[in-house]
């Protein structure tokens, strides 16, 4: 199944909810709405499931209009944040439903139900009710009902939102693999970039209610369209050094002049912004980090194997993360390291002049 | 300001514990001093939330005293304890505005309104709340509404300690940011006692100057963030610290030496006789090996990469136990047979899930 939103827009009371969407979901594909809370994530797998209608534009199913298509129609599967099971039915129960409400022989049921649980890892835990189980456990039951059921288009809002993060990283690295087999369009929403890395396939980022860009994952996260995709697509935030271009001299808003060399090569004259991540703002000059900056320390973090480090500089509030511990306190002056070749070059409105240069592609 | 001492501390929620499973909280002792920074880290259900309770007065311990500054308090309610809780979801009155919201536990307490003015702009400041001061609370979207929670958490100063449950829960991970640099920030500032109960490694470890790992209900390490990551006293730790965990495979070791199936990885202490009847295992973050050409190291097969942006996670195995590394950004990764180096002075040794220390 293709689903395709042709220029859907959502409002409601007077309030723009989506604007302006077209999108087209390819069958045994993964896309992920990656966004910030309220960003019209869930308001578009609502347009995407039926459970709503569109304002303006049109839903198309492979070709065919189906705008005003009741859910139950439709062939859609849904998992939610909260872990949503029938708490009076065992596991195997749970994810036997679908196939029991559609009547199909208890053979098949069985087949279906115990190759879910393998795929889910749920196969100890079938004659278990939901509450005796983990929250992992639960959410697990959850996704495996709504793979049973093979419907053509599966909607999992934040699935792991409300999980431990170590639960959280342990199923996030076995998603791929449990969407990969299928021919079903999964789509995933969440706020965590690193979500939508590791889960890999398509990428739609989401700002106010549109999607900024959309294509393959590593693709955005490489080369954002424009500034507020980078932004959407970083965590930590990326860092922003305003500066302006005249006679082919680079000088920051603080009165740097920079050496044009990387991604600053070139320019032509004006007013750009430079993005950098806080992987790139190094401590110490080690390579291409010709670029210094000068600071104070605001705060510092330690995780035990790296340091975030809150610096403020002339140009603005900068996260340095460094392999490490850098136990420094807060007023110390600091100074930092740049690199040209790692600079997201972003012009006065917004768009993507020059992404960053790649030491080797592989 | 005050020392918090748990002494011979233990809750069960049943009436009668007569095995370890029976405790919410098994037999403990703590001290945390006055003005520190602590983390209470560990997954759902290990008990950090009941020691939480315990300290704020919400839940009595069946078992032990509770002590603020040397002061019995264990059979004190919660309002006699001189805390500031800030809980997972906003506590937030929709009806007063954002200032009134601030101001609430300063009125309460009838401290000069100039004083309480003063103070609701200072806290406002801090966190970003100084243009919604006039606004009504309802209506706001859930991570102001939580921002407004942790400044009435924060706006007295005069507190014993700030307790906060999971408080960064309904943030999104932009403002996570901001907000626990901010907290890390208010607490150099305030010197004020704060305990921080999360799931979060990244917000405990970077919060806290000390952090409690717990697992059912035991304490299983208390540490510095680079204690913990360095030296993790049980597999627990490793596994619940760091992101991947640590790498554990089962070993032989005799010596300086560890076999895994065949390979002498080389450890940088030597270890006495071992108790046979235990399982002997290694740890090994994977920060610490790395991808190397040539005939140096351990041969490794690789089963998978994923691409987590600033580095790589290379999924594969060693001598057919699964083994975890990261590589580069940019390193070329081999289709499937590699080697890998292992750095000695970080290979830990593990007897029944703990350390051994040689």
């Amino acid at each position: 199944m293709t689903v395709v939103l042709d220029q859907v827009s959502k409002v409601v009371a007077g309030a723009p909810h989506i604007r302006d969407v077209s999108i087209t979901l390819l069958p045994g594909s993964i896309n992920v709405l990656l966004g910030p809370t309220l960003s019209g994530k869930t308001s578009l797998m609502r347009l995407l499931a039926g459970l709503d209608g569109p304002t303006y534009g049109r839903v198309l199913v492979d070709g065919k209009d189906v705008t005003g298509m009741a859910v139950r129609q439709r062939s859609v599967a849904m998992v939610y944040q909260q872990f949503i099971n029938y708490p009076a039915m065992t596991v195997y129960e749970n994810i036997a439903s679908p196939l029991r409400v559609r009547g199909a022989p208890r053979a098949e049921i069985d087949e279906r139900v115990r190759d879910a649980a393998k795929l889910m890892r749920l196969e100890p835990y079938l004659e278990r009710l939901p509450l005796n189980l983990s929250g992992g456990q639960q959410q697990r039951t959850a996704i495996a009902r709504a793979l049973v059921k093979g419907a053509d288009l599966v909607l999992l809002d934040e699935p792991l939102a409300n999980l431990d993060y170590k639960l959280r990283e342990e199923l996030r690295a076995e998603l791929p693999r449990i969407f990969g087999g299928s021919k079903a369009i999964f789509v995933y929403a969440t706020t965590e970039p690193s979500e939508a890395l590791l889960l890999g396939g398509n990428t739609a980022t989401m700002h106010q209610g549109a999607i900024t860009q959309f294509g393959p994952t590593t693709d955005i996260y490489r080369a954002p369209r424009d500034r507020q995709t980078a932004e959407v697509f970083s965590d930590p935030p990326m860092n922003f050094l305003p500066v302006t271009v005249a006679a082919g001299a680079v000088k920051t808003s603080g009165g740097q002049v920079l050496l044009s060399s990387g991604t600053l090569q070139g320019l032509a004259a004006g007013s750009y912004q430079l993005g950098f991540r806080p992987s790139n703002v190094a401590l110490a000059a080690t390579g291409g980090q010709t670029i210094a900056m000068r600071g104070t320390v605001a705060v510092s973090e330690i995780t035990g194997s790296e340091s975030f480090i809150h610096v403020d500089t002339p140009d603005g509030r900068w996260i340095a993360l460094t392999p490490g511990v850098h136990d420094s306190q807060p007023g110390q002056p600091i100074e930092v390291f740049l690199d040209p070749a790692r600079f997201f070059v972003f012009a006065s409105d917004g768009s993507l002049v020059r992404a960053p240069q790649r030491a080797s592609v592989s | 300001m005050a020392r918090i001492e748990l002494s011979n501390l233990s809750h069960a929620y049943n009436a009668n514990p007569k095995v370890p499973a029976d405790y919410a909280v098994k037999p403990m002792n703590m001290i945390w001093e006055d003005g520190g920074a602590y983390a209470l880290l560990g997954p759902s259900g290990c008990g950090k939330t009941s020691l939480l309770n315990i300290i704020s007065g919400l839940v009595t311990p069946s078992k032990g005293r509770v002590l603020f500054d040397n002061l019995d308090v264990t059979g004190f309610a919660t309002e006699k304890r001189n805390i500031a809780q800030v809980f997972q979801f906003p506590v937030v009155y929709d009806t007063m505005t954002v200032a009134e919201n601030l101001a609430f536990p300063l009125r309460n307490r009838k401290v000069d309104p100039a004083r309480i003015g003063a103070r609701v702009r200072e806290v406002a400041g801090m966190l970003g709340l100084t243009s919604d001061l006039p606004r009504k609370a309802r209506g706001l979207t859930a991570d102001m509404k939580q921002k407004i929670s942790l400044g009435r958490g924060l706006v007295r100063e005069d507190v014993g300690a700030v307790l906060f449950d999971e408080p960064l829960t309904v943030i999104d991970p932009h403002m996570k940011w901001v907000l626990r640099g901010e907290l890390k920030r208010i607490h150099r500032q305030s010197k004020t006692t704060m305990v921080y109960v999360t799931h979060d490694q990244t917000e405990a470890l970077t919060f806290a100057d000390k952090v409690v790992v717990m697992s059912d209900g035991e304490v299983v390490q208390v540490g510095t963030p680079q204690e913990l990551f360095e030296q993790p006293a049980h597999t627990f730790v490793g596994y619940f610290i760091g992101s991947p965990g640590m790498n554990v495979i089962p070993a032989k070791v005799s010596g300086n030496q560890a076999n895994v199936g065949g390979n002498q990885i080389s450890l940088a202490w030597s270890y006495g006789a071992l108790d046979s009847s235990k399982k002997i295992e290694i740890g090994i973050r994977p920060e610490f090996l790395k991808l190397v050409s040539g005939r140096e190291g351990y041969p490794i097969t690789i089963k998978r990469v994923e691409d987590a942006g600033r580095h790589k996670i290379v999924r594969a195995e060693l001598a057919g136990n699964p083994v975890c590394l990261q590589a580069d950004e940019d390193a070329e990764i081999p289709a499937d047979a590699a080697r890998v180096s292992i750095d000695a002075a970080h290979v830990h040794v593990y007897a029944d899930g703990h350390l051994v220390r040689a």
